[in-house]
């Protein structure tokens, strides 16, 4: 055996010359490909650090505020609602944020689901249109949820409404664009279907288009509900309704048994909804959760 | 029935069978949607009782939702904000900066979350770690990061940390954290294991596996998840500053509360532009990685 591989390994170095003319990338010095992911990386490091630095990172404040970091969550456990009655107070507010999250999902997709069949490209065939509603929902988009919820609460006042509609505006805008997209990227063959014995536009639409579309809007609605439950728990802190309301209150009232009563009964309500509409989805498209 | 009497008078039995059935068919069909129906009306009205709507309110307020956004686009002399740009981008300078702290907030938040997100996401695949309770404890760790809003950990390191960025970028570094070490650990568990057994078989240690065998497989991946989870967590940074975790967030807040309309429409206008910027240019970056990855 060894001798075999002693010979092999000499006729591939009497040859080493021919071979390496023949591939020169494979033998170029390993440094010169990686010079350019080395500079990369460098920027990349040199960014972070120059960032810690102008963002006021020190090492001393990292360790004061780490060390009380520990000592609340030395006094957060166990989580303690104290009363019931607190603890009913809680639960009421959460069936709010639950709330909040449900008809601002639902109010989106409603006021989204006509302007995606405008704004795609294969129902209205016209550029302007196209262009102009893409811009419209890019914008609505790039305004947070919390901003919204800060406009709406100048127009409705404080409470749960404001967060409703913040969460229905900021949806929009993202539902406006998944539609759309959902809409031109269906099969054209069942709009010719009906088209060619005699369905109206409108019928093509309803028969053509709808069926195909209907699950996957259907999907992103649901997915959408997850995401917004989230944000409803936080949607509180600037007033506009939900339990993030008493969590930022019992915050500066450093209240931590509270806090982290809280904050359990947000992560359950949430893995609760998420596992009751990734049950949904997969009933309803029959696709199991990514 | 004359459709089937002018084709075959034979089969009009079979066909109003055929006719009766499909009736069947469809009043169960409307039956189900009906009552899909009214589980959506009931959870409607429900949820309408719980979050206090009132569409009446609306109806009367609807006004001061367009004569708000009206206003932000007014000076305060009372002309619109496009004639005078200079009056209306009065703080750009201030605006610019603070902008700029928001992405390094961001930036910052992003790489020591996506860094630490690396160094977990191995322990929690089943296909690495083989010892069952680290992989669970590592999973239910990053699953907490991640439920847990970012504002919320502002809140609290807002009160460890005092005011400021720091506790902005650590609060967006943990939810980070939880995000990445996730989608990380999705993606490693979907690679090839032939080449982890070819190491293991050559007498690499666990971590020449991961070096040689798992990374080769997933950077380009990895690098794409960083880039959209940058481009989300420029969005939250932005709105760090309504708790005082640093960034514009806090300008915008005061602006808005005080009623400095034009500042308002000017702040967001800058804020859309920037994330517009910045979605384009990862999306740019994102689409030569998987470019550059294809050519291989």
């Amino acid at each position: 055996m060894s001798d075999t591989s002693a010979r092999l390994r000499e006729s591939i170095l009497a040859g080493q010359a021919e071979i390496m003319e023949r591939h020169p990338h494979a033998f170029r010095p390993a440094w010169r490909a990686q010079l350019t992911p080395a500079f990369v990386a460098t920027g990349l490091v040199g960014l972070f650090v120059f960032g810690l630095w102008y963002l006021g990172f020190t090492f001393g404040m990292l360790l004061t505020g780490g060390s009380q970091l520990w000592v609340i969550l030395g006094v957060m456990l166990p989580p303690n609602p104290e009363t019931w009655g607190r603890v009913v107070f809680y639960l009421g507010s959460l069936a709010e944020t639950l709330g909040i999250a449900f008809l601002g999902t639902l109010g989106a997709a409603i006021m989204a689901f006509p302007l995606g069949f405008i704004a795609a490209k294969n129902v209205v065939a016209n550029r302007i249109v196209h262009i102009l509603s893409r811009r419209l929902f890019d914008t609505i988009r790039g305004v947070d949820t919390l901003i919204w919820a800060l406009v709406w609460i100048n127009v409705v006042g404080l409470g749960p409404f404001a967060g409703v509609l913040a969460i229905a505006c900021a949806d929009f805008g993202a539902f406006g664009k998944l539609f759309s997209e959902a809409i031109e990227a269906t099969d054209r063959a069942p709009v010719e279907g009906v088209l060619s014995t005699g369905g109206s536009p409108l019928a093509a639409v309803r028969f053509g288009v709808l069926p195909q579309v209907l699950p996957v809007i259907t999907s992103q609605v649901l997915y959408y509900f997850e995401s917004n439950t989230r944000s409803a728990t936080i949607i509180g802190i600037v007033g506009a309704g939900g339990i993030g309301l008493h969590l930022s209150e019992m915050i500066r009232t450093v209240e931590w048994q509270q806090v982290s009563f809280i904050i359990l009964m947000m992560l359950v309500a949430v893995s609760a909804i998420d596992f009751v509409s990734s049950r949904l989805r997969q009933a309803i498209i029959g696709v199991r959760p990514v | 029935m004359l459709v089937a009497r002018t084709i075959s008078p034979i089969a009009t039995a079979e066909i109003a069978e055929l006719v009766a059935g499909y009736a069947r068919a469809l009043s169960a069909r409307r039956m189900r949607s009906l009552q899909g129906l009214a589980v959506l009306v009931v959870c409607i009205v429900l949820a309408g009782w719980a979050a206090e709507v009132r569409p009446l309110t609306l109806y009367d307020k609807i006004g001061n939702f367009t004569n708000y956004i009206d206003a932000t686009f007014k000076l305060e002399s009372g002309d619109r904000v496009w004639t005078d740009p200079v009056e209306w981008f009065w703080g750009l300078g201030k605006w610019l900066k603070l902008l700029g702290e928001t992405l390094l907030i961001a930036y910052v938040g992003t790489i020591a979350g996506a860094a630490i997100g690396f160094l977990f996401c191995f322990p929690a695949c089943s296909n690495l770690m083989k010892t069952k309770w680290v992989c669970f404890v590592t999973r239910r760790a990053l699953e907490f990061n991640r439920t847990v809003p970012e504002l919320v950990f502002a809140l609290i390191f807002v009160y460890t940390f005092g005011l400021g960025p720091v506790p902005g970028v650590l609060a967006i570094a943990i939810h980070t954290i939880g995000a990445m070490g996730k989608l990380f650990a999705e993606v490693v568990e979907n690679i090839d294991m032939k080449p982890v057994e070819g190491i293991a078989a050559a007498g690499g240690t666990w971590i020449q596996q991961i070096r040689f065998a798992v990374l080769p497989q997933v950077q380009t991946n990895f690098l794409s998840y960083a880039l959209l989870r940058f481009e989300i967590n420029v969005r939250g940074a932005a709105v760090m500053g309504f708790v005082g975790a640093g960034g514009i967030g806090d300008t915008l807040i005061v602006s808005i509360r005080k009623f400095y309309y034009s500042d308002v429409s000017a702040i967001i206008v800058l804020l859309i532009l920037t994330v517009m910027l910045i979605d384009y240019g990862t999306e740019k970056l994102r689409h030569r990685l998987i470019g550059s990855e294809r050519q291989r």
